[in-house]
């Protein structure tokens, strides 16, 4: 009953190619149209603003630079103002993270202490926690220490450990390292925090690393807090900025808008085809986008 | 069979390449360790402060504001429950839990359905997986931002590019983002576009089904309906459940999108305030810090309450295999 004769087999090869080849032509047909509205997005930043609204194809039929020299000086700073801001919130970030996060792992996946379970869990549930929650104490707190319009209250809070997800992506990290290392190096005499600095620190560079990446991401899109904490124009990240941009301009002006969504969405671009091996794997780690 | 199930039910632990044996190391068991207290105190002192500071006490702090007029101005006055009270009359209130619920339990299910139908599809062993696994993620990335709320509002705008395309067909579309019947639609349709990162997660699951189940449902006269049925649907049971709490969490966050497509607003007639909108309006707008932070309770209760809703509901169909 199952064998076949050759020519029934080399029809099932026929027919099992010519699927696959369905299969690509919808996965491909597919991902042109997720992708379309960013395509039409860059295209449109090097459109006349009345073509935007006209022309939904992608080739720029007249092509317009101008939109971005436009876009960079339409607000009350050049728009590379911004960028130094968020960049400079991002770095804090990225250091308050790295350094902070992977100290509390460490404590969690290696050293043993009292109520290690019980703030554990603690631990996991704040990655739950949502920001709104949290954020009117936060801001009569950060108000009283007169941090409103300085970049301290989104840095010192990653300084303080409390993106605890990355606590956990390092917790899950450390614990598969081999411990005979760390025991090795206790028996030669090194306190935790040699061990530490010399020995977990350079095996978990491909947890610093998502960590990095995440953090640059999250934080150079992060809106909310950015918006409650700068007020004044001068400390303005790009996301705010922006939004200052949507909500001012006039119908006159998409053009040099998309220029500058442009430029916002490319670093994320970049970090994303730059450390594509680190993002895949720490979401199926962790299953946070 | 179990041994496979169980690895199943852990998709954290196996990526990061966690040897079993680790667990019993973990644990201490068969070492003798001596506590490390004062240096594990020390490693977490900036944890501890984050804590006390950023998060538990704010949470705390948050509970007692509730039950105040506070508006930054002057001291907090104490006014019992009538913040709690005045929800229960409060339309707005309503109008943004209603707009919250719709968007979740509609975006969600599309957003994770869509996931798992592309997950199967690239799991079939597809030529170029790494390509289209990082096409279709890439949304998933961008869509928080505000440049891609900005695009947002130019696609499903009334001269947009989906009324041009629908053009071509001869359809004359509406401004979908300025009409309250179908502005919070565009967000849902945001929603389900970053449905990549979900689809990963499902990738990672897929995999871990044993081939030799689908081959011994063939075997048995399976269809290709009855196998995804019978066999990836229960067993892929574990990660649906983890992708719908980690979504629907999300989803009761959301906040960026609505406010910029809006212009901060909600609008039109508030089809798009969510609740994280009213309680920005509230605590940031007017400064009415008590009412907002009786606001942020509930909305702390609220998503507690689901997950705990969804882990309850999880015995009953969640399948650990064991």
């Amino acid at each position: 009953m199952v064998t076949k004769t050759s020519a029934a087999r080399a029809a099932d090869r026929r027919g099992e190619q010519r699927r696959r080849f369905f299969v690509h032509l919808g996965l491909v047909g597919f991902g042109l149209i997720m992708l379309y509205p960013l395509l039409w997005m860059v295209s449109s930043s090097f459109k006349p603003t009345a073509d935007i609204f006209s022309d939904p194809g992608l080739i720029p039929d007249t092509f317009v630079p101008g939109n971005y020299t436009e876009g960079w000086t339409a607000l009350q700073f050049p728009f590379h103002h911004y960028i130094w801001n968020s960049l400079i919130v991002v770095a804090g970030s990225i250091a308050g993270n790295l350094l902070a996060c992977s100290m509390a792992a460490y404590a969690f996946a290696r050293l043993e202490f009292k109520g290690k379970r019980l703030f554990f869990s603690i631990m996991l549930m704040t990655i739950m926690l949502p920001i709104h929650v949290v954020i009117v104490p936060q801001y009569i707190l950060f108000a009283n220490l007169d941090w409103i319009n300085t970049f301290y209250p989104l840095i010192v809070p990653k300084l303080l450990a409390t993106d605890a997800f990355f606590i956990f992506l390092m917790v899950q990290f450390i614990r598969g390292l081999p411990r005979d290392l760390d025991e090795a190096a206790r028996i030669d005499g090194c306190g935790h925090v040699r061990i530490f600095l010399r020995i977990v620190l350079p095996l978990s560079t491909p947890a610093l690393a998502t960590t990095a990446i995440f953090t640059f991401i999250w934080t150079w899109n992060d809106f909310f807090s950015q918006l409650i904490f700068l007020t004044d124009p001068e400390m303005y990240t790009v996301p705010i900025a922006l939004r200052t941009f949507v909500d001012s301009q006039s119908q006159t002006s998409w053009g040099p808008l998309f220029a500058m969504s442009a430029i916002a969405l490319g670093p994320i671009f970049g970090f994303f085809l730059a450390g594509q091996r680190y993002l895949v794997r720490g979401i199926a780690t962790t299953g946070i986008k | 069979m179990t041994e496979a199930t169980r690895e199943r039910a852990e998709p954290r632990e196996e990526t990061l390449a966690d040897p079993p044996e680790t667990a019993d190391r973990r644990l201490g068991r068969g070492r003798r360790r001596s506590n490390d207290n004062l240096a594990a105190y020390l490693f977490l002192a900036p944890w501890f402060v984050g804590l006390a500071f950023i998060t538990v006490g704010p949470i705390l702090a948050s509970l007692y504001f509730s039950f105040t007029d506070y508006s930054l101005i002057g001291g907090a006055d104490w006014v019992g429950l009538e913040n709690y009270t005045r929800m229960l009359t409060d339309e707005r209130l309503h109008t943004s839990l209603g707009v919250t619920f719709a968007y979740v339990f509609v975006s969600v299910p599309l957003q994770l359905a869509m996931a798992l139908a592309l997950a199967m599809l690239l799991d079939r062993g597809v030529r170029g997986l790494p390509i289209y696994r990082s096409v279709y993620y890439l949304p998933s990335l961008l869509g928080s931002s505000v440049a891609i709320a900005i695009l947002w509002r130019r696609v499903f705008g009334a001269d947009g590019l989906v009324n041009q395309l629908l053009a071509f067909f001869g359809i004359e579309g509406v401004g979908w983002v300025s009409h309250p019947d179908y502005a919070l639609s565009t967000l849902i349709v945001l929603n389900v576009w970053t449905f990549g990162a979900p689809m990963v997660i499902f990738l990672a699951g897929l995999r871990q089904i044993p081939r030799m189940y689908y081959e011994a449902a063939a075997v048995d006269g399976a269809s290709r309906l009855r196998r995804f049925f019978s066999v990836t649907v229960p067993l892929l049971t574990p990660i649906i459940f983890f992708n719908l709490v980690l979504q629907m969490i999300s989803a009761f966050q959301t906040f960026t999108q609505a406010f910029v497509v809006s212009g901060g607003t909600g609008g039109p007639s508030d089809s798009t305030l969510f609740y994280t909108l009213y309680l920005y309006d509230t605590g940031f707008g007017s400064f009415d810090m008590g009412y907002a932070s009786a606001m942020a309770w509930l909305l702390l209760v609220i998503i507690a309450g689901f997950t705990a809703v969804n882990f309850f509901a999880s015995k009953y169909w969640v399948f650990y295999g064991d």
